[in-house]
C-alpha cells in the first residue's frame, strides 16, 4: 500500500459512489485509523493475522483427528506428533527467520539452500572434523556469514538485482559444494554434532530449543533493535531511510549476512539428523522459506512483517506434511495444496488490506 | 482576435466566439474537480478552436495539471461540462479520452523505451490480421506520420531508447496522431529540448496546426508563448481568471497580474524585529552538477530563512539535495560551521547538524504503514537505544512532545501516519528534524499538498524555529511563499542563480519575470 486512503470525510462534491463501496472504505478507515493494536502498542495488524495463522492450524488440526480419530485419542500420540512437526520444521524455521528480515529489508534471497548445502559440506571435510563439534559449527557459521556478505556486498555495493545476485549464488554455492565433496555423500563421523539432531531435553527435542532460540532472538532483534528499526525502514522506504541518515547499503549488507549465518545454524542442524552432508542437500529450501514468509503475512515488497507470522507459516507447512504422512497419501497431493495455501494466503491478505471492493475494483481494471 | 474577456471566479461563460479562426471543438464551463481538502479546480472555462495554438498560464498549484488530467480522462470533473466537438462527454479512462481524439503529450514521456518507434506509436492498437500484428504495415504508416510531422529521418524499426530527448517527443506525437487526435495536450514540451530542438518543436506544432488540429499548450516560458501561442487563458487558484487572451499582443504585465495575488491569504508570520541573525552556518561555493545547475554560491546564517524561487526543472531541488549529499557535487564546495562536508553523504550532513524535508514526502520521507512516532524518530532512535536496543517509551514521549508543540492532529503518535492529512505529515517529516540537534534546516517545497490551515501552522513553525536559531533553506515554487516566509531570497533560472536579494525589496511580479523569462536555455549547462 503506497496511497493513503482518503482520511478526511468525502468531499462534498464528489461523484456518485456505490454505497456498498463507500462503506468498504470507511470500513477499512474504521480498522486501519484507529491504534494500531489494542494489545501491543506495535505490529497490531502482524498480530491479528497471525491470529488467522493459529486459526489455520487448529483447522489443520482438526482435519488430523477427523481422518485419524484413532491415532488422535491416544494424547500421548498427539504429544509426539506435535513434536515430531516442530523437529520437521526446525531447519526450515531457522532459515526463514533469515529470510524474513531480507525480505522486510526489501530484498530476497534465493541462495539460502545452496549456503546450507555449502556449509553443510564445508564442515564436514575430513579436515574440518579433525578439529571436532566446535571446529565444525565454527566453520558452518562462518560459510555462511561469508557468503552471504558475498551477497550483500554485490546487491549493496555491485547495485545487482537481489533476485539474480542470489540466484547466481544458488547455482555457484552448490557447484562449490559439490566440487568440494566431489559428489560425495561426506558421513559426519562427530557424535556431538549427530546429537544435536537426537538428544532430547526435558522430553522436547533439542532441534526444537535451537528453532525457539533463534525464532527469539529473531523477534527481539526485528521489535527492540535499532538493527530491526533500520531494517523496516530500508525496505518501506530507502530513500527515506537514507535521508534520514541511515546507511541503506551496509545496512543491506548486514540482512544477507545475517541470512547467511541463519543458514549456517541450518546447516549444523541438518547435518546433524543425516549425520552427513551433500552438494545435493536442502534442496529447495529456499521455496520452502520464501513461501513461509509469504505465508506469515510479510510484504514481498518490503517494510512490513513477522517473525512469529513466518514460524506459523512454517509449522503449516510441516502440519500439511505431517497430515499427509499420516493418512498415508502421496507427496504429490501434498504439494498441490501446498500451492494452494500459498496463493489463498495471499489473495486473503490482499483483501484484508485494500477491502474486497477494492480488490475486485483492481481485478476489473486490468482485466478491461 | 477579440474576446479579451477577462473573467473572475465562478459562473462567467467565457467570451463570445470571435467570427475568425476555427470552429470550437473544447468548451469547459465552470469546471469543478476537488480532493479531500484542496479545490484543485473551482470554476475552469476554456474554449478551445480547431486549428489554433491555445496557451494555459498559471503558476504552480493554479491547477494546469489537474485540468489536463481531466481531459485526459484522468481525473472526473465533480461538476460543470466538458463538451467535445459539440457533444458533453465525460471519460471514462484515458483510452476513452484518446479514442475520441485527445491525445496528452506529458513532460514525462510515456514510452516504453525497449520497443521501436513503431510499436510505441502504435501502442494499443497495433494494426492486426488474424491477431497477428501486421508489422510492415505498421511500419509504412508509421513513416507516413513521421514524415506528417517532418521526420522521416527517424526509423520506424530503431528502439525508443536510442533516441533523443526531442526523437522521443517526435514518437509522442506520432502516437497522437496513429489515434487521429484532434486535440494534442502538450505539458510544458520545451523543458526537455536545448534551444534549436525548440524551434524545430513549433515548426511540427505549426504543421499540425495547418492540418486543423487544436494544440493546448503549457509552458512557462512567456516568449515561447508569444511565438507559438494564439490564444491565452490564465489560470489562478483553480480558476479562469483570463479567457482567450491573444498570446502575442497582451503584455506581459497584463499576463503575470492575473496570475499573481493570491485570492486566498495567506498568512505569514511576522518577522522579528529585531534581527536575530548570528554566525554564518551553511557556507556554499561554486557547486555544479552538469545538467543540473552551476556555480551556485549561497550562504545561511543561524537564524535566518533563505528562500529559493525557481521553477521545477530549474535545479533548485536538485541544489537542495546536493547540499544535503544526497547527490554528489561534481565542483564546489558545502561548508557547515566553516567546515566542508563530504560530497554524497547524507551521513556526514546529518552528523553537522542538517535535516531535509524532502520534495515528495510520501516516497522520500515517510513510512506511511508505521506509527507517527517511529516516523518522527527515523532519524534519532538510535541515539535513544541503549546497547542496541531501542527504547519505545522514550521515543513516544519524544514524539509527543514535537507532536504537542507542532499541534500535530491527531496527537495519537501511535496511529499510522498514512491516516493523516497532508499538512500533518509534512509536520511529521519537519518534527524529525527537531529532535536531536539540528540547526540547519533544508525544506523542499514544505507546504505542497498542505491545505490553507496548516500552512499558516507550519509557516508559524518555521519562523518558530528561526527565532531559535535553527537556519532553514527553502525551496517553493510558490513565488508568495517565498517571499511571505524568507529573509533572503535567490531567484534560480535553469540552472543558475539570476538574483540574490532580501525579501523587502523584491514583489511577486519581479521573481515571477525573472523565474519565468529568459527561457531557452541560453547559457545553461548542457
Amino acid at each position: 500500500m503506497t496511497d493513503s486512503p482518503p482520511t478526511t470525510k468525502l468531499p462534498a462534491q464528489s461523484p456518485p459512489v456505490d454505497p456498498a463501496e463507500t462503506e468498504a472504505v470507511g470500513g477499512r478507515a474504521a480498522a486501519g485509523v484507529g491504534r494500531l493494536s489494542w494489545w501491543h502498542g506495535d505490529g497490531g495488524e502482524g498480530a491479528k493475522r497471525n491470529l488467522a495463522l493459529i486459526g489455520v492450524l487448529l483447522a489443520l488440526f482438526v482435519i488430523g483427528a477427523a481422518t485419524r480419530s484413532d491415532l488422535y485419542s491416544n494424547p500421548d500420540w498427539v504429544w509426539a506428533n506435535m513434536l515430531s512437526i516442530l523437529k520437521l520444521a526446525s531447519v526450515v524455521g531457522v532459515v526463514t527467520v533469515g529470510m524474513t528480515f531480507v525480505i522486510i529489508g526489501g530484498g530476497i534471497d534465493l541462495s539460502v539452500g545452496a549456503i546450507v548445502a555449502l556449509a553443510g559440506v564445508w564442515c564436514t571435510t575430513v579436515a574440518t572434523q579433525s578439529f571436532g563439534a566446535g571446529g565444525m559449527i565454527f566453520t558452518a557459521i562462518i560459510v555462511g556469514i561469508a557468503v552471504g556478505l558475498v551477497n550483500g556486498t554485490l546487491i549493496a555495493y555491485g547495485r545487482l538485482v537481489p533476485f539474480i545476485a542470489t540466484l547466481a549464488m544458488l547455482v555457484a554455492a552448490r557447484g562449490l559444494a559439490a566440487e568440494i565433496s566431489q559428489k560425495q555423500t561426506q558421513i559426519s563421523q562427530n557424535s556431538t554434532i549427530n546429537g544435536i539432531a537426537s538428544t532430547d531435553l526435558l522430553g522436547i527435542p533439542l532441534l526444537v530449543y535451537i528453532l525457539a532460540a533463534v525464532v527469539a532472538a529473531g523477534w527481539v532483534l526485528l521489535n527492540r533493535t535499532t538493527f530491526g528499526r533500520r531494517t523496516v525502514a530500508v525496505g518501506g522506504n530507502p530513500e527515506a531511510a537514507r535521508l534520514a541518515g541511515i546507511n541503506v547499503r551496509l545496512h543491506t549488507l548486514l540482512l544477507y549476512a545475517l541470512s547467511g549465518l541463519c543458514c549456517g545454524i541450518a546447516a549444523i542442524m541438518l547435518t546433524a539428523q543425516a549425520t552427513s552432508a551433500q552438494a545435493a542437500m536442502a534442496n529447495l529450501y529456499e521455496l520452502d522459506a520464501i513461501a513461509a514468509v509469504i505465508i506469515g503475512g510479510t510484504l514481498l515488497s518490503g517494510g512490513r512483517g513477522t517473525i512469529v507470522g513466518s514460524l506459523l507459516g512454517v509449522i503449516i507447512f510441516a502440519t500439511i506434511t505431517n497430515l499427509f504422512a499420516i493418512n498415508g497419501l502421496s507427496t504429490e497431493a501434498q504439494n498441490m495444496v501446498k500451492g494452494g495455501i500459498i496463493v489463498a494466503a495471499v489473495l486473503i491478505q490482499q483483501i484484508q488490506f485494500g477491502s474486497l471492493s477494492q480488490f475486485f475494483r483492481r481485478n476489473r481494471l486490468t482485466t478491461s | 482576435m477579440t474576446g479579451n474577456d477577462v473573467v473572475s471566479g465562478t459562473g462567467v461563460s467565457p467570451a463570445e466566439a470571435p467570427a475568425e479562426g476555427g470552429e470550437v471543438v473544447l468548451r469547459l464551463t465552470d469546471v469543478v474537480k476537488t480532493f479531500p481538502g484542496v479545490r484543485a479546480l473551482d470554476g475552469v472555462q476554456l474554449e478551445v478552436r480547431a486549428g489554433e495554438v491555445h496557451c494555459l498560464l498559471g503558476q504552480n498549484g493554479a491547477g494546469k495539471s489537474t485540468l489536463i488530467k481531466v481531459l485526459a480522462g484522468v481525473h472526473r470533473p465533480d461538476s460543470g461540462h466538458v463538451e467535445w466537438r459539440g457533444e458533453a462527454v465525460s471519460f471514462a479512462n484515458p483510452q476513452a479520452a484518446m479514442r475520441s481524439g485527445i491525445a496528452t503529450i506529458y513532460q514525462e514521456l510515456d514510452l516504453v523505451e525497449d520497443l521501436s518507434v513503431a510499436e510505441n506509436a502504435f501502442l494499443g492498437h497495433e494494426p492486426r490480421r488474424f491477431g497477428f500484428i501486421r508489422r510492415g504495415h505498421m511500419a509504412s504508416r508509421t513513416r507516413q506520420i513521421l514524415g506528417r510531422l517532418g521526420h522521416a529521418e527517424i526509423p520506424p524499426n530503431r528502439m525508443v531508447r536510442a533516441l533523443p530527448a526531442a526523437g522521443k517527443q517526435v514518437v509522442s506525437m506520432a502516437r497522437a496522431l496513429s489515434h487521429e487526435a484532434r486535440l494534442i495536450i502538450m505539458d510544458e514540451p520545451s523543458a526537455v529540448l536545448a534551444h534549436d530542438e525548440v524551434e524545430n518543436l513549433f515548426r511540427i506544432i505549426r504543421e499540425l496546426t495547418a492540418q486543423g488540429i487544436a494544440v493546448i499548450y503549457i509552458s512557462h516560458r512567456l516568449e515561447e508563448i508569444r511565438e507559438i501561442g494564439d490564444r491565452v487563458t490564465v489560470l489562478k487558484d483553480g480558476r479562469t481568471t483570463a479567457a482567450n487572451l491573444p498570446a502575442r499582443e497582451t503584455p506581459t504585465s497584463d499576463l503575470v497580474s492575473r496570475m499573481t495575488g493570491r485570492t486566498i491569504e495567506y498568512v505569514f508570520p511576522d518577522r522579528p524585529t529585531e534581527s536575530v541573525v548570528g554566525d554564518d552556518l551553511l557556507q556554499v561555493d561554486g557547486l555544479t552538477r552538469s545538467g543540473e545547475f552551476a556555480d551556485v554560491s549561497l550562504s545561511v546564517r543561524a537564524g535566518e530563512i533563505v528562500g529559493i524561487a525557481g521553477l521545477v526543472g530549474s535545479g533548485r531541488s536538485e541544489v537542495l539535495e546536493t547540499i544535503y549529499g544526497a547527490r554528489t557535487a561534481e565542483a564546489g564546495s558545502v561548508r557547515m560551521a566553516g567546515r566542508a562536508l563530504r560530497p554524497g553523504s547524507v551521513g556526514a550532513a546529518v552528523k553537522a547538524g542538517m535535516g531535509m524535508a524532502p520534495e515528495e514526502r510520501k516516497s522520500q520521507a515517510l513510512l506511511l504503514g508505521e506509527p507517527i512516532y517511529r516516523n518522527v524518530t527515523l532519524a534519532t532512535f538510535s541515539r535513544y537505544a541503549r546497547f542496541g536496543f531501542t527504547d519505545a517509551s522514550r521515543e513516544r514521549a519524544e514524539a509527543d512532545r514535537i507532536a504537542e508543540n507542532l499541534e500535530m492532529r491527531p496527537r495519537d503518535v501511535r496511529r499510522a501516519v498514512r491516516t493523516l492529512s497532508g499538512g500533518n505529515q509534512q509536520k511529521v517529516v519537519v518534527g524529525r528534524w527537531l529532535l536531536g540537534d539540528t540547526k540547519l534546516l533544508l525544506l523542499d517545497e514544505p507546504t505542497r499538498g498542505v491545505d490553507v490551515g496548516a500552512r499558516a501552522e507550519l509557516y508559524q513553525v518555521i519562523r518558530q524555529l528561526a527565532a531559535q536559531g535553527v537556519g532553514v533553506l527553502l525551496v517553493s515554487s510558490e513565488v508568495p511563499e517565498v517571499l511571505g516566509l524568507a529573509d533572503r531570497v535567490l531567484v534560480m533560472r535553469e540552472g543558475r542563480v539570476v538574483r540574490t536579494a532580501p525579501a523587502g525589496e523584491l514583489d511577486e511580479d519581479t521573481v515571477l519575470d525573472l523565474v519565468m523569462a529568459g527561457s531557452l536555455m541560453e547559457g545553461a549547462p548542457a
